[in-house]
C-alpha cells in the first residue's frame, strides 16, 4: 500500500511533535514536582540554620554557603584565565596548527568527565601541591571545569567587536595592547560575564568534582579560610538522599529546589543579560 | 603590524610601555595555551596514578577480566566497562531518535511562537544539576520500573538509561538544529519548487545535508552519557556484574570511581586503578570528541 506524499506528511509531522513533547513533558513534570514538593519545606530555618539531629531536622546554611564560596572561588580563577586566554585567540592568534590544537585543546577539555577533573584535581590540587581538600582546590578543580565555557564566550564576544574599533585606536598611536584592554574589551564586558555566569552556574551544580577536593559530609562551623573544607548543595543532596537513612523527603525535596533555583537563577541572569546587551549593542 | 616607529626618549613611560609589549604577548600567548595545558596535565596525572596498577595486574586481566573485588585486590574491569556501555547503548537508542525528531520539528515545523516557548525548557533541561536528576530518577522512575516490571529493585541500567536519555537530549537537541538550520534555505525550496511535499523536503534534502552535524551531536550527547556520574551512581543499583539484561543493577566506571575514591588511600593499587579507570574514561571521550569534532569540521569546510 503506498500512502498519499500529503498524508505521510501528516504522520511524520505527527511524530515529529510528539518527540518533542516527549522531551518537554517531563521537563515540565520535573520543574512542577520540585516547587510542589520543595517548597512547603522552604522557610528561614531551612535557609539560615545548619543541620541537626544527623541531618534529618534543621536547616542547610552550610551547604548554601559552601557552594556560594566556591561560586566566588571558581570565579576567581576561571575569569582572569578564561578571558585572556579569549584575547589570544580573538586578537592574537594566526591560524595555523597551533591555534587548531588550542581549539581542539577546549573542545575535549568541555568533553572530559566531571570525574575525571575530580581526580585531576586530587592528584594535582589535594596531593601534589598539598592544598588537601578545602575550598581551594575545590575552586580551582571547578575552575579548570569552566574554562572552555568561559574562553569560547569570551572569545566570541571579542571577535564580535567591529575591526573598525581597532583600527581606530591603533591609528591614533596605541598599542595593540593598549587597544585591546582600552577598546576591545570593554566593548565585549556583557558577553564575557554571560558566558562566565553560564560556566559557573553549570560549576555549581556539580557535585562529581568536588568529591575528593572539597565536599565534607558534615562539618558544624563554616570554613573560615581556603584551606577549610566546606559543605556544598549537590554534594548535601547526594548525601541526603543516598547516606542517610531515612531522610525526611521534606528536606530532600528542599535541597534539591534550592540548588535547581540557584543554577537556574544564574541561568537567567546570564540570559537576561545577553538579550540587553544584544538591544543595547553599539554597532 | 602597526607598528609606528618609536620616538620617544629611552626610559620615558612610553618607551617603557613599548618595551613592555612583546612581555605582554608572551604572556598572553602562554594563557592562550592554557587549554593545551591542562589537557595535557590531566592526562599525565591519570597517567602517573594510573599506570602503576599495572603492576598487580596486566592490561589485559585489567580490561578484559570479570572480577572487581577491590578488598580481594581484583581490579578487573570488563563489568564496569559494560556497565558504562549498557547504560550509554540504552540512552542512545532513546535519545537519539527522539532528539532528532525534536530538533527537526524545532528548526523546520514549529511556529515561531511555539519554539520560543520550548526552546527555554530545553535549556532548562541542559541546567539541571546532575545529581537532581539523579535525586528525581531515585524517587520517581525507579519505584516505577520497579512495579511496571515486576522486579526486585527498581535500580538498574534501565532506569539509568532513561535519565541518561534525558540528560544528553539537550546537547543532541540543540547540535542538531543548529545544523539543520545552517542548510541554506535554497535546498529546500529548490525541492519544493520540484513538487516536493514539505515532508519530503526536509527528509530528502535539508536533513541529509545536516547530516555531519547531526553526527557530530549524537557523538556530544554519547560523550555526555558515558562520562554522566551523579545520575548513574544514584539509580543504577552498583552492582559490579556482567550485565545481560537493561533490567538488571550495573555499575559504570564513573560511578565506580565517584563510589570509591573516598575511601581508598593514596598509593594503593586499589588507588591506582580507579585513576586508570579513569584514564580509559578520558581516551574513550576524548576519541569521541575527536570524531565529533571532525564532523563539525566539515561542515564548516563544505559552506
Amino acid at each position: 500500500m503506498r500512502l498519499h506524499p500529503m498524508v505521510k506528511q501528516r504522520i511524520a509531522f505527527a511524530i515529529l511533535s510528539l518527540s518533542t513533547i516527549f522531551v518537554v513533558l517531563p521537563v515540565l513534570a520535573v520543574v512542577y514536582l520540585l516547587l510542589a514538593r520543595g517548597l512547603p519545606a522552604i522557610n528561614w530555618t531551612f535557609l539560615s540554620q545548619s543541620p541537626v539531629h544527623m541531618m534529618r531536622e534543621g536547616g542547610i546554611l552550610p551547604a548554601i554557603v559552601g557552594t556560594i564560596y566556591l561560586i566566588i572561588g571558581t570565579t576567581v580563577f576561571a575569569l582572569p584565565l578564561g578571558v585572556m586566554s579569549a584575547i589570544y585567540l580573538s586578537e592574537y592568534a594566526k591560524p595555523g596548527p597551533f591555534t587548531r590544537l588550542i581549539r581542539l585543546s577546549i573542545v575535549n577539555l568541555a568533553g572530559v568527565p566531571s570525574v575525571v577533573y575530580g581526580l585531576f584535581g586530587l592528584g594535582l590540587f589535594v596531593m601534589l601541591l598539598h592544598f588537601g581538600a578545602s575550598l581551594l582546590s575545590g575552586s580551582l578543580t571547578l575552575a579548570i571545569l569552566t574554562l572552555p565555557v568561559v574562553i569560547t564566550a569570551s572569545e566570541e564576544a571579542l571577535s564580535s567587536v567591529p575591526q573598525s574599533f581597532r583600527d581606530a585606536s591603533l591609528a591614533l598611536g596605541a598599542t595593540k595592547w593598549q587597544t585591546t584592554v582600552g577598546v576591545v574589551l570593554p566593548n565585549a564586558v556583557s558577553g564575557i560575564i554571560t558566558g562566565l555566569i553560564l560556566g559557573i552556574g553549570r560549576a555549581a551544580g556539580e557535585t562529581a568534582p568536588i568529591l575528593f577536593t572539597v565536599a565534607a559530609f558534615y562539618l558544624r562551623d563554616l570554613p573560615h579560610s581556603i584551606y577549610d573544607q566546606a559543605m556544598a548543595l549537590p554534594y548535601h543532596l547526594y548525601v541526603l538522599s543516598t547516606q542517610v537513612p531515612n531522610a525526611p523527603p521534606k528536606i530532600q525535596w528542599g535541597t534539591a529546589l534550592v540548588l535547581l533555583a540557584l543554577v537556574l537563577g544564574m541561568n537567567l541572569v546570564a540570559t537576561t543579560i545577553r538579550a540587553k546587551y544584544r538591544r543595547a549593542r553599539k554597532w | 603590524m602597526t607598528q609606528t616607529p618609536d620616538t620617544a626618549k629611552p626610559g620615558s613611560l612610553k618607551s617603557m610601555r613599548r618595551l613592555a609589549e612583546p612581555l605582554v604577548e608572551k604572556l598572553v600567548a602562554l594563557n592562550g595555551a592554557l587549554a593545551i595545558i591542562f589537557v595535557v596535565l590531566i592526562m599525565a596525572f591519570l597517567l602517573r596514578d594510573g599506570l602503576p596498577v599495572f603492576r598487580s595486574v596486566s592490561v589485559s586481566k585489567f580490561l578484559f577480566g570479570r572480577d572487581w573485588y577491590p578488598l580481594s585486590d581484583q581490579f578487573q574491569t570488563l563489568p564496569l566497562i559494560l556497565g558504562s556501555l549498557a547504560v550509554t547503548l540504552g540512552a542512545v537508542v532513546i535519545a537519539v531518535p527522539v532528539g532528532i525528531a525534536a530538533a527537526v520539528y524545532l528548526a523546520e515545523i514549529a511556529p515561531v511562537r511555539v519554539r520560543e516557548i520550548l526552546k527555554p525548557t530545553v535549556e532548562v533541561l541542559a541546567g539541571i544539576p546532575s545529581v537532581v536528576i539523579g535525586f528525581i530518577g531515585m524517587v520517581v522512575l525507579a519505584p516505577w520500573v520497579k512495579g511496571a516490571f515486576d522486579l526486585p529493585t527498581g535500580m538498574t541500567a534501565l532506569t539509568g538509561s532513561i535519565m541518561l536519555a534525558f540528560m544528553a537530549m539537550p546537547t543532541i537537541i540543540s547540535i542538531s538544529e543548529d545544523a539543520i538550520v545552517a542548510v541554506p534555505r535554497d535546498y529546500g525550496s529548490g525541492a519544493l519548487a520540484l513538487g516536493a511535499t514539505s515532508w519530503q523536503s526536509i527528509a530528502g534534502v535539508t536533513v541529509p545535508a545536516a547530516k555531519s552535524g547531526i553526527i557530530a551531536a549524537v557523538m556530544l550527547g554519547i560523550g555526555r552519557a558515558i562520562g554522566e556520574t551523579m545520575t548513574v551512581l544514584m539509580v543504577t543499583g552498583n552492582a559490579a556484574v556482567i550485565p545481560h539484561s537493561l533490567l538488571q543493577p550495573v555499575r559504570t566506571m564513573t560511578a565506580t570511581i565517584a563510589a570509591e575514591m573516598g575511601e581508598v588511600a593514596q598509593g594503593t593499587p586499589h588507588y591506582f586503578s580507579l585513576f586508570a579507570i579513569g584514564l580509559v574514561l578520558f581516551l574513550m571521550t576524548f576519541a569521541i570528541n575527536l570524531i565529533a569534532d571532525l564532523a563539525l569540521q566539515r561542515t564548516r569546510v563544505r559552506r
